[in-house]
């Protein structure tokens, strides 16, 4: 009988081990503090590392291009452009943490700001004099668009079961073809332009006020998901469906309320939307919804649902911004972008499906 | 013996042209651990779904503490104090033991928050170490997600959730199916102190030592009917099994 001689690989892996006993065994026994316990989650989610990720491709631009890439200038252009991703990546953080997804968001966007900006326009050139009373008309009806969407969504969804992917893609071309049926095409512009001023305002003369309005959302959001009932409810249909209906939750109602969200949202989204551009901007949406679902999953939130953090949405929508603006100041192809996006997207997939086996090892 | 707690009489189920149930009769006594046995068919999975609200009887009727019941949903059985631990536990993994203790009768806070729909999870975290300590689950972090803990604490989190809850029945449908023998027994044990806590519990069971280990009386279905009641001290594994195979010991021998 001859002892089995451990293999190269096999001796390297346990020294390895070995050495890095007294870590694991130091950093189990500060997962077991209070303080430590909160940390250990944080790092058994996506969000903490993603938020490396983030820190990491900021500094190293910064290290690219130094004295380019994180000037005051370029970081309020970079959170101007995603404010608007954000509010409606909040929406989508809803609908798939119950196991859905929202692909409507985009169009449902252009179609709310195609009839606010309609009601807003209706005297042609004068509107641009208009008062406070015609904006928040405006504002009205791009929240009752998003929302009608919104509901009309949910009603597929949650009553005639037609699955999400399926009922928000009809959606989709509805909202699409009716908003450019709406507007003939054409962009509208001479909105009021105390709308444009409210849009380009500042906060301290540094902070966009669009900015802090997406990130009061987002606030919000999170507070709503994590602290209180609706989104206790809305985690526990997304884990297990059945589980809450047999609990006593009203699952269908729920899932109603949560696509009723995700299109108000996209209605407060397209108003933020005209705030900034002062026109419709129709051929602006065509990847809304793709970059608010990659931002939700790079995020954390689990593709089948029942995970969700808001606060992992938003570095989730950071990071494309971050690539683009990098690559743009170094002078690359602002496409390498959606090629990072894109190995970033499957790799937080990936990630999801590990801990999902580890777990189900158990 | 004193007055049946829960008492099915009759029921009759048809699912197309296979009958279920035909005729079936069912009685809980207050305090008891009944065992509900019988072949695979026999009909006690349809019961149990039609006294938790999961299912309606065709024919037949319901009574709890001498009332006729109508349990229209599994959520009207809960409010009458009737709870299930179903065989697939029905629990949402992702979110830990507590919230799936109180899923669907959270805790509120007191006040604006609470009508802003904030919730409580402080006290229902101390509601949820109190109620896993009473049945003697250890859950070493309570906030961990469910799908984290071993498949015997999972089923420790089911039992206790429908526990917790019930004051007068819980029906449990092969609560030891999955489970290795010190989970099984830890199970069993939680039995044992729902009928402490003055709470009648129904097990079906296929394990035949395991049922005359633990219940306090044994129905035996066949064909969609009750064929038989015993004690389980008057009953053997012999006896329950030509029982439940040809029906042989007469209703009443109990």
């Amino acid at each position: 009988m001859t002892a089995v001689q451990p293999t190269r690989g096999q001796s390297i892996r346990s020294a390895v081990a070995v050495r890095l006993s007294p870590v694991v065994a130091r950093w189990n026994a500060f997962a077991q503090t209070r303080g430590g316990s909160v940390v250990a989650r944080m790092f058994s989610t996506n969000a903490a590392w993603i938020l490396l990720l983030l820190a990491f491709l900021m500094l190293l631009f910064n290290y690219l291009a130094p004295g380019k890439f994180l000037t005051e200038f370029n970081v309020r252009t970079m959170a101007t452009n995603v404010s608007v991703l954000l509010v409606i990546a909040v929406g989508e953080t809803f609908v798939m943490a119950t196991g859905g997804i929202d692909l409507s968001v985009g169009y449902v966007l252009l179609f709310s700001g195609v009839t606010s900006a309609q009601v807003m326009n209706w005297g042609g050139r004068d509107s641009t004099n208009y008062g406070w009373d015609i904006v928040l008309l405006g504002f009205i009806v791009a929240l009752g668009s998003g929302f009608a969407w919104g509901v009309l969504n949910g009603l597929i969804v949650a009553k005639a079961k037609v699955p999400a992917l399926i009922a928000t893609l009809g959606t989709l071309g509805m909202s699409w073809g009716l908003a450019e049926i709406l507007s003939n095409g054409q962009d509208l512009r001479y909105l009021p332009s105390i709308m444009g001023d409210m849009g380009a305002s500042r906060i301290i003369d540094k902070i966009p006020l669009v900015v802090i309005v997406a990130a009061i959302v987002a606030v919000i959001g999170s507070i709503i998901l994590s602290l209180t009932r609706f989104g206790r409810y809305t985690l526990a249909i997304g884990s297990n469906q059945e589980a809450a209906r047999r609990a006593g939750i009203n699952v269908d109602r729920h899932l109603i309320k949560v696509y009723a969200m995700s299109g108000t949202l996209a209605g407060f989204a397209a108003f933020m939307n005209l705030a900034i551009f002062t026109t419709t901007t129709i051929s602006g949406h065509a990847n809304d919804n793709l970059q608010a679902i990659a931002a939700v999953v790079i995020g954390g939130t689990s593709l089948v649902g029942g995970v969700a953090t808001i606060a992992g949405t938003t570095i989730g929508i950071c990071i494309p911004m971050v690539l683009f603006s990098g690559f743009t100041i170094l002078g690359l192809q602002s496409f390498w972008r959606d090629v990072a996006v894109g190995a970033v997207l499957i790799l937080a997939v990936y990630t999801d499906q590990l801990r999902r086996r580890r777990r189900e090892r158990h | 013996m004193p007055e049946p707690l829960l008492q099915a009489r009759g029921i009759v189920k048809h699912y197309g042209h296979v009958e279920a149930l035909r005729g079936c009769d069912f009685d809980v006594y207050p305090n008891e651990i009944v065992a509900l046995v019988g072949d695979n068919g026999a009909g006690k999975s349809t019961l149990i779904k039609i006294l938790a609200g999961s299912e309606q009887a065709d024919e037949g009727a319901v009574f709890l503490e001498g009332k006729q019941i109508h349990v229209g949903s599994p959520f009207e059985a809960m409010r009458l104090g009737i709870e299930t631990v179903y065989q697939d536990l029905a629990l949402a993994p992702d979110l830990d033991g507590s919230a799936n203790l109180y899923l669907g009768r959270e805790i509120m806070q007191p006040g604006l928050l609470g009508k802003l729909g904030f919730l409580d999870n402080g006290t229902m975290r101390a509601g949820a170490r109190k109620a896993f300590g009473e049945l003697g689950v250890d859950l070493k972090n309570a906030q961990s997600a469910v799908a984290n803990l071993s498949g015997g604490q999972r089923q420790s989190v089911a039992v206790a959730r429908s526990v917790a809850w019930a004051s007068k029945v819980v029906f449990l449908d092969e609560p030891t199916a999955a489970l290795g023998v010190i989970q099984t027994a830890r199970v069993l044990e939680t039995v044992k102190r729902i009928r402490d806590r003055g709470v009648a519990a129904v097990l079906i069971s296929h394990n035949m030592r395991q049922v005359l280990e633990i219940a306090d009386r044994i129905e035996v279905l066949r064909l969609g009917r009750r064929v038989a009641r015993f004690a389980a001290k008057d009953a053997t594994i012999e006896l329950l099994v030509s029982a439940m195979t040809s029906g042989i010991a007469e209703e009443g021998a109990a």
